[in-house]
């Protein structure tokens, strides 16, 4: 692999409607990487290959191809191609010339596309399906003739889709080695779009890993899976026990009381940190003897491995093991230094514009009225920032609370569930002790001595 | 209790009508609207006193009459192609517009068809001889045609537009066509089964059309249509009349024959349906 970035997106952001699909991003692809972009729906990775491929224009920053900005160049003077989700093959075209599509555009002889067109279909190992038509062929098969029509054109960079996403699980598994030995073999750049963390390990060189519009790390795939830079990183790249503790100094971490060994350092002293231990890295040992036991209050067999829920009072550890326990059955548990990983705790924070109404003690947030206090230093309708941390957002009946939102995503972090709740334009973070489903309706109330009121300097 | 046990079933089975039922008021609609019409036309053109005979057919199948049906023929292909030629642009833009906007302007299209043809040619008729000196002209007779058969072009094509799925078109870009090219080798090929459609509903109508080139062409134009009008109606000639009507029928099955053929062709490329 070459070390020369091909693509390069500076500060680029984008929007739909008002809505932030990307938020200033910055990232290069290098030459000849098979680069992942990884995330949930809706968290841009698609937005972003668009931008890539020339679908859709930023409204701020630079794509540089060779460095050259290309951000406003039309797709079809773009030396990208895209193999898309759904295919988008012809279908009023065969599949030699679904193929030869894009040669025949650039007016390349008649024998030498059929050549071409011959050499892919091998390639995909389609020979002698030319002459079919699409709806004639399975979604594997159609999946062959998208990135045929693609790699045809000699792109510098493949663009891909979600290129797997309709297909079946053993067809996914065996495309997918396929597609990495033929990316390896062509030395073509691919840009790969994903909502599956296992595609994304199996195949990628690099893995970006995005959520809402933004970057949360980018690495190795072994980077990304062992050193997750934070609780949603490491909640969506497999599964992961996510538990608050504290670094007293370095090499050593409390959960849950326990202080542990542990290989990481530079945090300071008593710093408050999240541990993300993976449940496969966690030893049933005998509970005799052990620090840390419970009782086995889940048993699953998963095929290779038992699922195991393990009970220490208060935290409910994951583990993945081959030894069989019997549920119910009281364990110990030991955790090698290696196996803990610490992340900064990442504080969020509740920011809203808000309005003063000193005289009835109230502010106003999102067209809501919220019973506040502190508010002696300001004047009626003043402009004011007020903070709420998420400890102190109590979620309640939507019947009962005047401001309402819809849950958009719960992450268990150990103790507690970290919930977002949409409420018309504003994202809230809450603290929850149950999971809430996605979509659910939801009602805030926040205390009126919860509510820190600022200044807003921006106005 | 007997009595609830023997009358349950008698209801029930009572209830059950067979969705076929609500056909049975179209059936009899069509039995006695259309069928037996068309049973009179052919007893009409087949029979002359009472006996079996071709002669009605070999009277209308006359020179002079073939040259109204392939005057008529004519008119329909002018028509269709003029529509075509309208109506795919118009298509095309409104398909490209926002959804809203989109049915806003084809409500311009829409509310006209809401008015009776015949009110809508008389009001042409008016408009071409207080403007212009077109009226009784065969221009006017073709405006006459276009004007009342645009909307079945622009609608069956409009709607295939709009189901064109836009990731095509993203594709052909994506493999180097521009905006033109992409029209041509794309958008074009993907909305044949409209046009396929649009030239139905036009061409079939419009060669049957009698009233408009009366109206505009002042007797000048004799159509196809015109001429049954005149025998039936006029010369009260009802065995030619009919024999005509079955020769035009035979055409427009054979003219529809051509048409599903195309269409058929076209849809198996995976083009998309009709309306």
């Amino acid at each position: 692999m070459k070390d020369k970035h091909l693509i390069e997106l500076i500060d680029v952001s984008k929007l739909y409607g008002g809505d932030v699909a990307l938020s200033h991003v910055d990232l290069y692809i290098k030459d000849g990487e098979f680069l992942t972009l990884l995330g949930p729906s809706g968290c841009g990775k698609t937005t972003m290959l668009r931008l890539i491929a020339g679908f859709i224009m930023p409204d701020e920053g630079r794509i540089e191809m060779d460095g050259v900005d290309i951000a406003n160049t039309p797709p079809y003077l773009r030396k990208v191609n895209t193999v898309f989700q759904k295919y988008a093959l012809f279908p009023h075209l065969n599949v030699a010339d679904n193929i030869a599509f894009g040669l025949k555009l650039r007016s390349v002889e008649k024998n030498v596309i059929k050549e071409k067109v011959e050499a892919m279909l091998e390639l995909v190992n389609l020979k002698g399906y030319g002459g079919r038509y699409v709806e004639q062929l399975s979604g594997g098969q159609q999946q062959r003739v998208a990135i045929a029509r693609a790699l045809v054109n000699e792109p510098q960079v493949l663009l891909l889709d979600e290129p797997l996403g309709a297909l079946d699980l053993k067809l996914r598994k065996e495309m997918q080695v396929e597609l990495k030995n033929m990316q390896q073999r062509l030395g073509i750049t691919f840009i790969y779009v994903t909502h599956d963390q296992e595609e994304a390990l199996t195949m990628s060189d690099t893995i970006v890993v995005l959520k809402d519009g933004v970057i949360q790390q980018i690495g190795t795939p072994t980077d990304i899976y062992n050193e997750p830079k934070n609780p949603f990183v490491a909640d969506f790249i497999g599964e992961s026990n996510i538990i608050p503790g504290i670094m007293l100094q370095d090499f050593k971490v409390r959960m849950n009381g326990v202080v542990y060994d542990c290989v990481d350092k530079g945090f300071g002293k008593n710093t408050e940190v999240d541990v993300v231990v993976r449940p496969e890295d966690i030893d049933i040992v005998p509970a005799d003897g052990a620090r840390v036991f419970g009782k086995a209050v889940s048993v699953v067999f998963m095929g290779v491995h038992y699922e195991v829920d393990v009970d220490c009072g208060g935290y409910e550890w994951i583990i993945q093991t081959t030894d069989f326990v019997e549920r119910g059955q009281v364990v110990g548990i030991s955790i090698p230094p290696d196996a803990i990983h610490i992340m900064k705790k990442t504080q969020q924070t509740n920011l809203f514009d808000a309005v003063a109404y000193p005289d009835d003690g109230e502010v106003e947030i999102l067209d809501h009225r919220f019973a506040c206090k502190g508010l002696e230093a300001f004047e009626t309708k003043d402009d004011v920032l007020v903070a709420i941390a998420p400890v102190d957002v109590k979620l309640i009946p939507p019947e009962e609370s005047e401001l309402t939102g819809i849950v958009r995503a719960c992450m268990f972090l150990g103790t507690h569930y970290e919930v977002t709740i949409g409420c018309g334009e504003e994202d809230w973070i809450a603290y929850s002790a149950e999971y809430m489903e996605s979509g659910e309706e939801i009602g805030l109330f926040v205390p009126a001595d919860k509510i820190a009121v600022s200044a807003n300097e921006a106005n | 209790m007997k009595q609830t046990k023997t009358t349950k079933p008698k209801t029930a089975t009572g209830m059950l009508i067979r969705r076929s039922v609500f056909a049975y008021p179209y059936v009899v609609w069509m039995a006695i609207f259309i069928l037996a019409p068309m049973l009179l036309i052919l007893y009409y053109a087949f029979t002359s006193d009472g006996a079996v005979t071709l002669e009605n057919i070999v009277r209308a199948s006359s020179w002079d009459n073939l040259r109204v049906l392939a005057d008529s023929v004519r008119f329909a292909l002018y028509t269709t192609l003029l529509c075509l030629l309208l109506g795919f642009p118009v298509a095309y833009l409104l398909s490209q517009m926002k959804k809203t906007t989109a049915a806003l302007l084809s409500v311009f299209f829409i509310v006209p068809m809401w008015m009776n043809f015949l009110l809508r040619t008389y009001a042409w008729k008016v408009l071409l001889s207080a403007f212009t000196n077109m009226l009784y002209t065969e221009s006017a007779v073709l405006l006459g045609m276009v004007y009342n058969f645009l909307p079945f072009m622009i609608l069956p094509i409009y709607t295939t537009l709009i189901k064109l799925d836009k990731s095509y078109i993203e594709a052909a870009a994506d493999l180097g066509a521009n905006p033109r090219k992409t029209f041509l080798k794309v958008v074009l090929p993907l909305s044949m089964p409209g046009v396929i459609s649009g030239v139905t509903m036009v061409f079939i109508p419009s060669t049957t059309t009698f009233a408009i080139s009366q109206l505009l062409g002042g007797g000048k134009t004799m159509l196809y249509g015109d001429l049954i009008y005149m025998k039936v109606i006029t010369e009260q000639s009802w065995d030619t009349g009919s024999a005509l009507s079955i020769i035009l029928l035979a055409f427009v099955l054979v003219s529809m024959t051509f048409m599903k053929k195309a269409e058929r062709k076209t849809s198996d490329e995976g083009g998309g349906r009709l309306w």
